[in-house]
């Protein structure tokens, strides 16, 4: 039988030795990290599957042993939408851009509700998912990623509503439809870019998890879902886009409804404070998650 | 040298005491923050830049350790709790990161740290297999090709559309173990899997890791089970307190880990009674330096007397940690003995031939007699003993549904069926 080595604990004759490879085989090297590290994009790639199926688990199991199953997607944002119909619309009278009240306050709420999700769910994602960051070894951006690309269920049942209530009201869709989709990815940036920072804050402040209902309910009047950015004077409207879910949601509505004014400076700011957001929470994230299997 | 499929250098891991488990709130920092500015202050008077670091008390899980595996090769990391076999699979299936050092893998790594990790209890077995599979980093489409592969091998073909939280444990262990088993990857790490399941099941694990290797992968294993390492390791490491010990064929290491711990637990302890001085109890196999069950045991007594003994006595009983007698010796069913003078010491004790205790650590109860002038003397002191590995019941973990004495059985099975087949036969004759 083949026997085991001692190795010699002066590592330069060792490192020196020639080694022969078996050819095609794939060579790690396990060593402590200094600085600054790539974002291991390549490796994340390799395990799509994973992320894949993580988001599926997350689907298949998220309305498992309820009895309207499904249905909760659109009844949340829904009754949202009676309650701010209610008083904002009819009490308040809140201008809403010409567009009848409830189908101004739906079509925030859509995006509004998939970043809330995404953002909760990604926060906690890493200390949900313990057992299998101490057990197994994966990318760790598969975790919050997963749990945000899950999200998009909800969104495209939810959907189906505000569908139906452009017929109603008899709202024409126009070309800037056709932006849509970019901005159901720029929400979700939004909440995997400040996702990521409270993911890996949870792990080692739990505090996280406290705060997070808050940032959330904060986060919802602070941005135009009740109210159109028009209330917002025209000057201090491109501050109003270092929220960034205020140029999401007037984009959303404008791609949607074509009928309010394209968002013009805020969103670019918007999308500038993401960007910024995002590749710093990439950055923090792989340099903390090497700590989280010792620390979660 | 050929080739290598994991060579390890110098590795070592520093935890500090009390990282895990402990994670901060906001508050501590902002307490820290404010306390720590003048705790640099000060120690930076001192001139002791490291008081700070001092102050946070580290271990070494794993210090410095070296070796190299080539494929093909099955490796059993031997060790006591703690000794920091878990921190170095954490490092080579790298949900860790080593402190210092490096390790070179040369192929794909397949950890198996515990079984079932990532199984969902709401999504069913073929869910789950799919589910498990991408997690320990297998393609979608290997999965599919293994599929009947792994079902046939858990066996659990009946419920695998069954939520697997409506498994017995049994199902689940095995369908989990499944699925690890038939990655394939160049090599791969275990951990105290085997533990699991019925003896039938064990021994098909045992099959397939041998297949494994004989593959030319690589598996490194940890386990408390010697038994098991034996049968399937080639070589073994000892680990003790993070830094390593032996390494080498795994019989020669785990007989002289095993040895190692025996003498930790001294089997000599002074005591002394009314009549006697108790000098030493020994319990010994002459089978190697540790008792297994089946081994040919002695037990040895020496002591002195104090006054003259006119009829002495010996019992010996074999107890539980919980105190329940599990068998007992009394020398004067055996032969009697001549009076022993005071000062004079004797040797007495009882030759066992396989004793038949299972694993585990026990006492033995001693009473020293002297039926001349009817005392009986209980021994205050009882002289524990652990019986390390049993060879039956497929070398499996012992645990408390057998008892303590070990059977000599065969099994066999017999259907009114057979009988009526061999009746029709011989009327037939």
């Amino acid at each position: 039988m083949s026997d085991v080595t001692i190795m010699e604990a002066t590592s330069s004759r060792a490192v020196s030795e020639p080694l022969v490879e078996r050819s095609e085989l794939p060579h790690t090297r396990i060593e402590p990290s200094k600085g600054w590290i790539s974002l291991g994009l390549k490796d994340l790639w390799q395990y799509r599957e994973l992320l894949f199926f993580l988001t599926w688990r997350d689907i298949k199991v998220r309305y498992k042993q309820t009895a309207l199953g499904a249905a909760w997607a659109i009844i949340q944002p829904l009754f949202t939408m009676l309650v701010f119909t209610l008083f904002f619309g009819r009490l308040a009278k809140v201008p809403s851009d010409g567009i009848p009240y409830p189908l101004f306050s739906y079509t925030a709420l859509l995006p509004w509700q998939l970043f809330a999700y995404a953002l909760t769910e990604s926060s906690n994602s890493v200390v949900a998912n313990e057992r299998l960051i101490t057990k197994v070894y994966f990318p760790r951006l598969v975790v919050p990623l997963a749990s945000i690309l899950a999200g998009l269920v909800d969104f495209v049942i939810a959907f189906t509503l505000v569908v139906g209530m452009m017929v109603w009201y008899g709202i024409r869709p126009t070309w800037a439809i056709l932006t849509l989709p970019f901005f159901v990815v720029f929400a979700m940036a939004t909440a995997l870019g400040v996702g990521l920072w409270l993911s890996a804050l949870n792990v080692q402040y739990r505090d996280v998890r406290y705060t997070l209902n808050f940032i959330v309910q904060f986060w919802l009047f602070a941005s135009p879902v009740a109210y159109s950015s028009t209330l917002v004077p025209a000057r201090w409207r491109p501050f109003y886009g270092l929220n960034p879910m205020a140029g999401v949601i007037e984009g959303f509505r404008w791609a949607l409804l074509g009928k309010a004014q394209a968002p013009g400076a805020m969103l670019w700011v918007s999308v500038v404070v993401v960007a910024l957001v995002l590749v710093g929470g990439l950055y923090y994230y792989r340099r903390m998650e090497k700590t989280f299997a010792d620390v979660v | 040298m050929t080739d290598v499929a994991i060579r390890c250098e110098g590795l070592a891991k520093q935890y500090r005491i009390g990282e895990r488990e402990s994670y901060k709130t906001i508050r501590d920092v902002i307490t820290d923050a404010f306390v720590s500015p003048f705790r640099h202050f000060r120690s930076a008077l001192r001139h002791s830049r490291n008081s700070s670091s001092a102050e946070k008390p580290n271990i070494w899980a794993l210090n410095d350790v070296s070796f190299e595996i080539k494929p093909g090769e099955v490796v059993g990391i031997i060790g006591r709790n703690g000794a920091g076999k878990s921190t170095l699979l954490k490092i080579l299936s790298r949900i860790t990161e080593p402190t210092r050092g490096h390790a070179d893998v040369w192929g794909r790594i397949g950890s198996l740290l515990e079984v079932g990790t990532g199984f969902h209890p709401e999504l069913t077995g073929r869910d789950n297999i799919f589910l498990n599979g991408a997690i320990l980093g297998m393609r979608r489409a290997e999965v599919a090709r293994k599929f009947d592969e792994i079902v046939a091998f858990a066996e659990v073909e009946k419920f695998i559309d069954t939520p697997v939280k409506r498994y017995s444990s049994g199902m689940y262990v095995r369908l989990a173990f499944a699925v690890a088993a038939h990655m394939e990857t160049e090599i791969l790490l275990v951990d105290e899997v085997l533990a699991v399941g019925d003896a039938q099941f064990q021994k098909k694990c045992f099959e397939k890791f041998r297949q494994i290797s004989t593959g030319g992968r690589a598996i490194v294993f940890v386990s408390h089970n010697m038994s098991a390492m034996r049968a399937v390791c080639q070589n073994g490491i000892v680990l003790d307190r993070g830094g390593m010990v032996t390494l080498g064929e795994i019989n020669e290491v785990v007989d002289g880990y095993l040895a190692r711990l025996n003498q930790q637990s001294p089997t000599i302890e002074p005591a002394e009674t009314e009549s006697f001085i108790l000098e030493e109890v020994l319990i010994t196999s002459s089978e190697g330096p540790v008792i297994k069950t089946f081994d040919d045991v002695e037990i040895r007594v020496t002591a002195t007397a104090k006054t003259d003994i006119a009829d002495p006595g010996m019992y010996v009983g074999v107890l539980t940690m919980e105190g329940q007698r599990v068998a007992g010796l009394d020398f004067k069913d055996f032969q009697t003995i001549s009076p022993v003078r005071a000062g004079e010491s004797v040797a007495i004790g009882f030759r066992i031939s396989e004793f038949p205790i299972l694993p585990g650590i026990y006492e033995l109860e001693l009473h020293l007699k002297d039926m001349g002038h009817h005392k009986i003397e209980f021994v205050p002191r009882r002289t524990s003993f652990e019986v390390v590995e049993s060879p039956i019941y497929g070398g499996r973990k012992i645990d408390s549904w057998y008892g303590q004495i070990g059977l000599r059985a065969r099994a066999f099975a017999e259907s009114p069926f057979l009988v009526r087949a061999q009746n029709d036969e011989s009327q037939a004759r």
